[in-house]
């Protein structure tokens, strides 16, 4: 471990390796399926095998906090970690039978584009437009943060720079090779990732159970006999932890967020959009099997890693001897006998996401839950992942691989919001609503110059993580299932479905859901409040904009500015602040994590109740359903009123 | 699954002939097939999860499977492993449904 290569640490320069090869080959790969018509840019040409997208999209769906966070989380919920292991994976069952062949079948190029035809209305498609850009900035100002952190911690690069490097990677691939692009460096990228964390997995499994399959080691027994699963959950009791096998939420609150994860995952734009990318709808199903497959492959081994990594953890670092001489590196762990703290202790107490205080003075680490005798002050949940190869005592290489595979998972996932946000801007915006008359090469200036902006913007927002991106999940989930899953579910499955129930829908869906959680997790300050007057003030001026073929546009002209002045007094203080709510007064015991599935009822019996109420969509919309509902592009049910494909 | 009655006049006539209203039922036929089919599905896909994994698991932690207490185990393994199943088992009976109302979709 102390030897160097070229003049750099071991881990260094391994890590340095894989980094800049991998980056190298993304870039490959981008200058290799350079795009140059709006088919390529948007859809990869409708041509990518369905196993490629599979590939793509597991790529795509897995963010950094798939990869890095995830198994720490669970380490430390234990049954809780429940909800994001089948909330995560379910979602793709909605996806193959309810959305992904008929969005396919319907042939075109994003999601606003459904919801604009199906709906026949425009402020039908600026709604959408507004969601999927708001549901895909929150998501990436979070993956651009991971990839700073990422390079921060292991390259010794400051997170800003880290940021920058990464997002201009990005804007590389995406903005030369738009989704064709995309596309064939996520499926590099789900190798990497993949081979990254099954590595360590593989060697912890067989060092602790003695099946080289983690997710048999996960149900396996320890070198006595013992089951594994049995013998964590009495020692994390005996040290004062709940239940390994138990948790602590409600039953209700367990549901809330399991649905709303999974019907999130089905709603969320940058998801969809991979299965417009594959030849026919049939493609579209079987597409989404394959990519359950790859990502079943991280998420089954995902909660074998968090027994390992806590049981491991437990095992050699609670009650063993702590070594001043060793923090100082002035020695080796190995050398200070049996019960001494392992070497990776020392190496992450380093970089900070590790720390200990002797608080008994008995130079020994005490592992424990009560805060008050707990000496192991620190422990980033990410260690879990992040540590694995040196707790594996794995060599230098893997973690320079590790390293590569999260910055995969974050970049991937960057890449497919960009992706979503540059085609929402140049295709739903501008092409569809505000300029009508755009060429095709105009459109794909647009979208490059559009991805360019989404860049810059992501940038800031990872140096400078506004508030919400913790509250990441909550809302992009929870706006997916509040607002997308039921205008796309009604569109495709009921065709009296029309556009005052879609708008109705969407608006009262989102507003509840956001409202929700910006109440428990952020609080309505004045400075919140004003941003929320200037989101709505923006949307009124382009619905100005972009409705001036269907009556007097006036009155949103007037509401947003009398919007943009609240954004002011929110901005200069005036506005109350109110503060955020506590979880006792959680509406029936549901967390903010959870509320989309509440929105997601909520927006269906709106939309519902309002369709019913209004007249039906005209004939040709019917029609337009039922052709979507058959496959073939050839036998038309009723008149051939094929879409275009 | 398996259960579906076939429809009388197993093989239908070529799409292009026929008229309307015979198109017409035959699509109405499709469209219910599926809706069964899915249907099946998802009350498997809500019994594996919400079921075993969370609503029952007090009662199926009762049993284990190899060192873990079966509910856990749906929770955190079982229910990714019937969903991939899912999806392909309904990947492959749509691909025979369509073949059967001759409504494959071809290649664009």
């Amino acid at each position: 471990m102390e030897s160097t290569i070229f003049g750099l640490d071991t881990t260094l320069f391994w890590t340095a390796f894989f980094v800049i090869g991998t980056f190298g080959l993304y870039i490959g790969i981008a200058i290799w399926a350079r795009a140059s018509t709006t088919e390529d840019f948007y859809v990869a040409g409708h041509d990518v095998h369905p196993v490629f997208n599979g590939m793509a999209t597991a790529a795509d769906w897995m963010s950094a906090a798939s990869f890095l966070s995830m198994a720490g989380l669970i380490a430390f919920m234990g049954y809780d970690g429940s909800v994001f292991l089948m909330g995560w994976t379910g979602g793709y069952v909605l996806l193959a039978l309810l959305l992904a062949p008929y969005l396919r079948k319907f042939g075109k190029f994003t999601v606003p584009d459904f919801v604009g035809d199906r709906y026949y209305s425009q402020a039908a498609r600026i709604m959408a437009v507004i969601c999927a850009l708001f549901i895909s900035f929150t998501y990436i100002a979070g993956q651009m943060r991971g990839t700073g952190i990422a390079f921060s911690n292991f390259l010794g690069v400051p997170i800003e720079a880290g940021v920058i490097i990464g997002a201009i990677i990005v804007l590389f691939y995406a903005g030369l090779g738009g989704m064709k692009g995309v596309t064939y460096t996520q499926v590099a990228q789900y190798c990497v990732l993949i081979f990254a964390f099954t590595v360590p997995a593989v060697f912890l499994s067989i060092q602790i159970t003695g099946n080289p399959l983690p997710q048999l080691g996960f149900i396996g027994n320890t070198a006595d006999g013992t089951p594994l699963l049995m013998s964590l959950d009495r020692t994390l009791t005996d040290l004062g932890f709940t239940s390994y096998l138990q948790g602590e939420k409600a039953m209700i609150d367990v549901v809330a967020i399991t649905a709303a994860l999974m019907v999130g995952t089905a709603g969320l734009p940058h998801v969809i959009i991979r299965f417009f990318t594959v030849p026919r709808a049939s493609d579209a199903r079987r597409s989404a099997g394959w990519a359950l497959i790859f990502i079943a492959a991280l998420y089954t081994t995902a909660p074998a890693v968090a027994v390992f990594a806590r049981s491991n953890f437990i095992d050699t670092v609670n009650e063993s001897v702590y070594s001043v001489d060793v923090a100082r590196q002035e020695a080796r762990a190995s050398e200070m006998g049996e019960d001494a703290t392992p070497q990776w202790f020392y190496n992450w107490e380093r970089t900070g996401l590790l720390g200990f205080t002797d608080k008994n003075d008995d130079g020994r680490i005490q592992y424990r839950a009560d805060p008050e005798t707990n000496e192991v002050t620190t422990l980033d949940r990410d260690i879990f992942v992040l540590a694995n190869p040196e707790i594996g005592g794995l060599p230098g290489w893997v973690i320079g691989l590790v390293v590569a595979g999260g910055l995969a998972a974050a970049l991937s996932t960057a890449a497919g919001l960009l992706m979503v946000i540059s085609s929402a801007v140049s295709h739903d915006l501008c092409r569809k609503v505000l300029f009508q008359n755009m060429s095709d090469t105009q459109e794909l200036l647009v979208a490059r110059v559009a991805a360019v902006g989404a860049v810059l913007v992501a940038i800031y927002a990872g140096i400078n993580p506004p508030g919400f991106v913790a509250a990441v999940v909550a809302f992009a989930f929870g706006l997916g299932a509040a607002s997308f899953f039921p205008v796309i579910f009604l569109g495709i499955f009921w065709k009296r479905m029309n556009k005052e129930g879609a708008i109705a829908g969407m608006v009262v869906g989102l507003s509840i859901t956001a409202a929700y959680i910006v109440h428990f997790k952020i609080g309505f300050s004045s400075i919140v409040l004003g941003v929320v007057a200037l989101i709505i003030g923006i949307v009124l001026l382009i619905m100005h904009f972009g409705l001036k073929g269907e009556g007097d546009t006036r009155p949103m002209l007037i509401g947003s500015i009398v919007f943009g002045l609240i954004f002011l007094g929110g901005a200069f203080g005036v506005l109350p602040d109110i503060a955020p709510g506590t979880a006792d007064q959680w509406f029936l015991g549901v967390s903010p994590e959870g509320f989309g599935s509440v929105g997601m009822v909520i927006s269906f019996i709106t939309a519902t109740l309002v369709a019913l109420a209004t007249k039906a969509p005209p004939e040709e919309i019917q029609n337009m359903v039922e052709d979507i509902r058959m496959p073939s592009s050839v036998s038309h049910v009723t008149h051939g009123n094929a879409p275009a494909e | 699954m398996a259960d579906q009655d076939h429809p009388a006049g197993d093989k239908p006539s070529s799409g292009v002939s026929g008229d309307h209203t015979v198109r017409e039922e035959r699509y109405k036929r499709y469209w219910r097939e599926n809706l069964n089919l899915m249907g099946v599905l998802l009350v498997i896909w809500f019994t594996v999860s919400y079921g075993f994994g969370i609503l029952f698991r007090d009662i199926l932690d009762n049993f284990s499977i190899g060192g873990a207490p079966l509910g856990f185990w749906f929770a955190q393994q079982g229910a990714i492993y019937v969903f991939v199943i899912l999806i392909f088992v309904y990947s492959a009976m749509m691909n025979r449904i369509e073949r059967k109302y001759d409504a494959e979709d071809e290649n664009a």
